[in-house]
C-alpha cells in the first residue's frame, strides 16, 4: 500500500486495443469430443479398462481364423488335462495333478499342450474360452444394435411428437417392461429351440426400453430449448432437426446408456447358459463353460475359475469405462 | 423514422389457447388486434406472463393460433401448413432473435455451422468456399471476427453469443425481425452495445422489429411505436412519446409510475400506482381510438372520458 503511493500518474500509460482485439479469443478450439476425451484420459481405471476390452475384443476376433486347439474337438484319451505351459515348470501351469504328470500319463504326444488345460471331453479349453468371448461380444454388438436403433429412434420420436403418440408410446413401453426378461425367453423357448435366436429375440424385445425413456425424458427437455426453436423458425424439417440438433446433444447419454447395456446383455446370455436354457450343447459360450466347470469344481477348479475370470473382467471393464465415460461426457454429474 | 404507412404485419382478432378444454386451460391471447408498419419497430411490453413472448412465437408461427388471423404482406400465415413452399418462404422472410444467449445456440455445433444453417436450408449457397464467405460477411455485420466461425458456442460471453443469434437471423435476409427480450440476459453496457447493433441494421437494411421487453426506457430508445400488454390483451397502443408522456390506460400509467428515477430527490418523491385489473379490463371493452392513432382497451363510456381529459 505505502509503496503505491509514490508512484506518479504519468506513469501510467492508456493502452489502445483495437476493437477486434477485444474479441480474441487465444485459448485453442476444442470440440467437445476432444474436450471429453481429455478428461477421460486422465480417468486411469477407464483407460486400462479401455485397453482390456480392446485386447479381449481382438482376441476374441482372432479367434475366427485361429485357435491354439478345434474348440469342439472330443479327444477321449486327453481328458482333465491340467493347464501346461510349454516346458516351463511353473507351478499350476506344469500339467502335473497331485503330483502326477497327467500328460505323460495320458500319453500326450510331445509338443501337445493346453494352456488352460481341457474339459470332461478333452476340448481345449483356451479355445472354447475364445470362442465363449466371441459369441459374448456378439450378443453385445446385437443389444447396441437394438439400443441405438430402436431404442434412440423410439425416445425421439415419442418425446418430440408428444401428445396421444407420446402417450401410446409409453403405454407400450410400460407393458413391454412389465414382463420380466427371463419370461420372454421361457416363452420364446416354446416357439423358437434354445439357441442364439432365442436370445436374439428376447434382446430385441425388451434390452431398449431403458434407453427409450431416457432418450425420451433427454428429447422433451431438449425440443423446449431456444436452439430447436431457431431452427424450426429456420425452416429445418423434424427430421433434420432431429440428426443436426437432438442426436448430437443426445449423444453422451446414448454413449453411456451403451456402455451399461452391453455389460447387462452379456450377463443376460451366461445366466441364460448357465441355467441350460441358452445356447445348446457344443457351442461354448462364456455361460455353458460355466455350467460345465461348476460340476467338476471340487476336482478340477481351473474349469470354472478360468471363464469367470474373464466374464469377471469383462463386467469391470465396461463398467469402469461407462463410469470413466459418464464423467467425461457430463462433468457435472461426477461426485 | 416511419417511412410509409404500408402494413407489414396485421394481427386480427389473435387468439391463442393452450390446453384447450382441460382443467389446466390458459388463455394466453385473447383477442390481440395490431399493425405493424415496414420499416419501423414496434415495442411490446408488459409483465411477466402477459402474453408477450407468446404473441411473438404465435406471429412466428412456433404456435398455431387458436383463432384469428396474422397477415404477413397480405398472406394469412396462420392458416399456412407446416412444411408448405409458401412455409419456407415464409421462413426466410421472418426470423426470430431469443432471449437466452446461453440456450439459443446449439453447443455442439460451430459457430459456422449456426449462423450456416439457413444458408443451407434455403439453398442460398452453392460451394463450401461462398459458405464461408458469406459466414464471415456476417459476422462482420455483427462486429465479431472471421476466426471466430470455428469455435463452439461455449467460448464467447453473453454479448458475443447475442451477436451470432443476430448473425443467423440476419442470414436469411429477413423483412421482419421479432426480438423476443433479446437484451434482458445481459450485463447492463452489453445491452446498449445490442440494441445499437440492432438499430444500425435496421437503418442499413430497412428491416421490421418487433420488439419485445419489460424494460420499459430500453423500449423507448428503440421503438418508434410502444404496445402495452396485460393478461394476453392489448391495453394501450400508441407512439412511444405518446405512450411515455401521455399514458391514458390505468395499467400504462402504473407501469410507468414503476420506472425508478437515477434521481435520488425525485426517486424519494416517486409513488407507485397501484393497478386493479378487475376495473379495466374485460366486460365491454375493445381496443378503440380514442386519438388518433393511440388506441385504448376501454368501455365506450370510458373512451369518451378519455376524450373529454384530452
Amino acid at each position: 500500500m505505502a509503496a503505491s503511493k509514490h508512484i506518479a500518474p504519468d506513469a501510467f500509460k492508456l493502452a489502445h486495443v483495437a476493437a477486434t482485439e477485444k474479441e480474441y479469443i487465444a485459448a485453442p478450439a476444442l470440440t467437445f469430443s476432444q474436450d471429453a476425451m481429455r478428461r477421460l484420459k486422465q480417468n486411469k481405471a477407464a483407460v486400462i479398462s479401455f485397453w482390456l476390452l480392446v485386447i479381449i475384443f481382438a482376441a476374441a476376433l482372432l479367434s475366427l481364423v485361429i485357435t491354439p486347439h478345434d474348440p469342439n474337438a472330443q479327444n477321449l484319451n486327453y481328458t482333465y488335462l491340467p493347464p501346461k505351459w510349454g516346458d516351463l515348470n511353473i507351478p499350476f501351469f506344469n500339467g502335473h495333478e497331485n503330483g502326477i504328470d497327467m500328460y505323460a500319463r495320458n500319453q500326450v504326444p510331445k509338443g501337445t499342450y493346453f494352456l488352460l488345460g481341457t474339459d470332461y471331453l478333452g476340448r481345449d479349453l483356451l479355445s472354447r474360452i475364445l470362442v465363449g468371448t466371441r459369441i459374448s461380444l456378439f450378443i453385445a454388438v446385437i443389444a447396441t444394435l437394438f439400443d441405438l436403433v430402436v431404442g434412440v429412434g423410439y425416445g425421439i420420436i415419442s418425446g418430440w411428437n408428444g401428445g396421444w403418440i407420446d402417450t401410446l408410446m409409453q403405454r407400450v413401453i410400460e407393458i413391454i417392461s412389465s414382463v420380466p426378461n427371463l419370461v420372454v425367453v421361457i416363452l420364446m423357448l416354446l416357439v423358437f429351440k434354445p439357441g442364439l435366436k432365442s436370445i436374439i429375440v428376447a434382446i430385441a424385445v425388451t434390452s431398449w426400453i431403458t434407453m427409450a425413456r431416457l432418450i425420451r425424458a433427454q428429447t422433451l427437455k431438449l425440443k423446449d430449448q431456444e436452439f430447436v426453436l431457431a431452427a424450426k423458425t429456420l425452416g429445418e424439417s423434424s427430421f433434420q432437426i432431429a440428426l443436426k440438433h437432438l442426436v448430437p446433444n443426445l449423444s453422451s447419454t446414448i454413449i453411456i446408456q451403451t456402455m451399461f447395456t452391453i455389460p447387462t446383455a452379456i450377463f443376460f446370455e451366461a445366466f441364460l447358459s448357465y441355467i441350460g436354457i441358452g445356447l445348446p450343447a457344443p457351442t461354448a459360450s462364456l455361460g455353458t463353460l460355466l455350467n460345465d466347470g461348476q460340476k467338476a469344481l471340487q476336482t478340477q477348479p481351473y474349469l470354472l475359475i478360468y471363464p469367470a475370470i474373464v466374464i469377471v473382467v469383462l463386467m469391470l471393464a465396461f463398467n469402469l469405462l461407462a463410469d470413466g465415460l459418464r464423467d467425461a461426457f457430463d462433468p457435472r454429474s461426477a461426485h | 423514422m416511419i417511412t410509409d404507412k404500408t402494413p407489414l404485419v396485421q394481427v386480427r382478432h389473435l387468439v391463442q389457447t393452450f390446453n384447450a378444454g382441460k382443467k389446466d386451460e390458459v388463455r394466453a391471447l385473447q383477442d390481440v388486434s395490431f399493425d405493424i408498419y415496414k420499416g419501423e419497430t414496434l415495442g411490446l411490453v408488459g409483465e411477466s406472463g402477459s402474453g408477450k413472448t407468446t404473441t411473438g412465437r404465435a406471429l412466428i408461427r412456433l404456435y398455431q393460433p387458436t383463432s384469428g388471423e396474422v397477415l404477413f404482406a397480405g398472406q394469412d400465415i396462420a392458416k399456412l401448413k407446416n412444411g408448405s413452399a409458401q412455409m419456407l418462404a415464409f421462413r426466410r422472410q421472418t426470423q426470430m432473435i431469443f432471449q437466452d444467449p446461453y440456450a439459443s445456440l446449439n453447443p455442439r455445433m460451430k459457430v459456422k455451422d449456426i449462423i450456416a444453417e439457413g444458408l443451407d436450408i434455403h439453398h442460398l449457397v452453392h460451394s463450401p468456399q461462398e459458405r464461408d464467405a458469406r459466414v464471415a460477411e456476417l459476422l462482420a455485420e455483427v462486429g465479431l471476427n472471421e476466426d471466430h466461425a470455428s469455435r463452439y458456442p461455449h467460448e464467447f460471453s453473453g454479448g458475443q453469443r447475442q451477436r451470432i443469434g443476430i448473425a443467423r437471423a440476419l442470414a436469411v435476409e429477413p423483412q421482419f425481425i421479432i426480438a423476443d427480450e433479446p437484451i434482458s440476459a445481459l450485463d447492463v453496457s452489453i445491452q446498449a452495445q445490442v440494441v445499437n447493433l440492432l438499430k444500425d441494421i435496421q437503418d442499413k437494411k430497412g428491416l421490421t422489429y418487433l420488439f419485445i421487453a419489460h424494460d420499459l426506457s430500453m423500449v423507448k430508445y428503440i421503438s418508434d411505436r410502444i404496445a402495452v400488454m396485460h393478461n394476453g390483451r392489448l391495453v394501450e397502443l400508441a407512439s412511444a412519446a405518446e405512450v411515455y408522456h401521455h399514458p391514458l390506460h390505468p395499467y400504462t400509467k402504473s407501469l410507468l409510475s414503476a420506472i425508478p428515477e437515477p434521481d435520488p430527490d425525485s426517486e424519494r418523491q416517486r409513488v407507485p400506482i397501484a393497478y386493479d385489473a378487475r376495473q379495466a379490463e374485460g366486460g365491454q371493452r375493445q381496443l378503440v381510438e380514442v386519438l388518433p392513432a393511440h388506441y385504448v382497451y376501454a368501455t365506450a363510456a370510458e373512451v369518451a372520458a378519455y376524450r373529454q381529459s384530452n
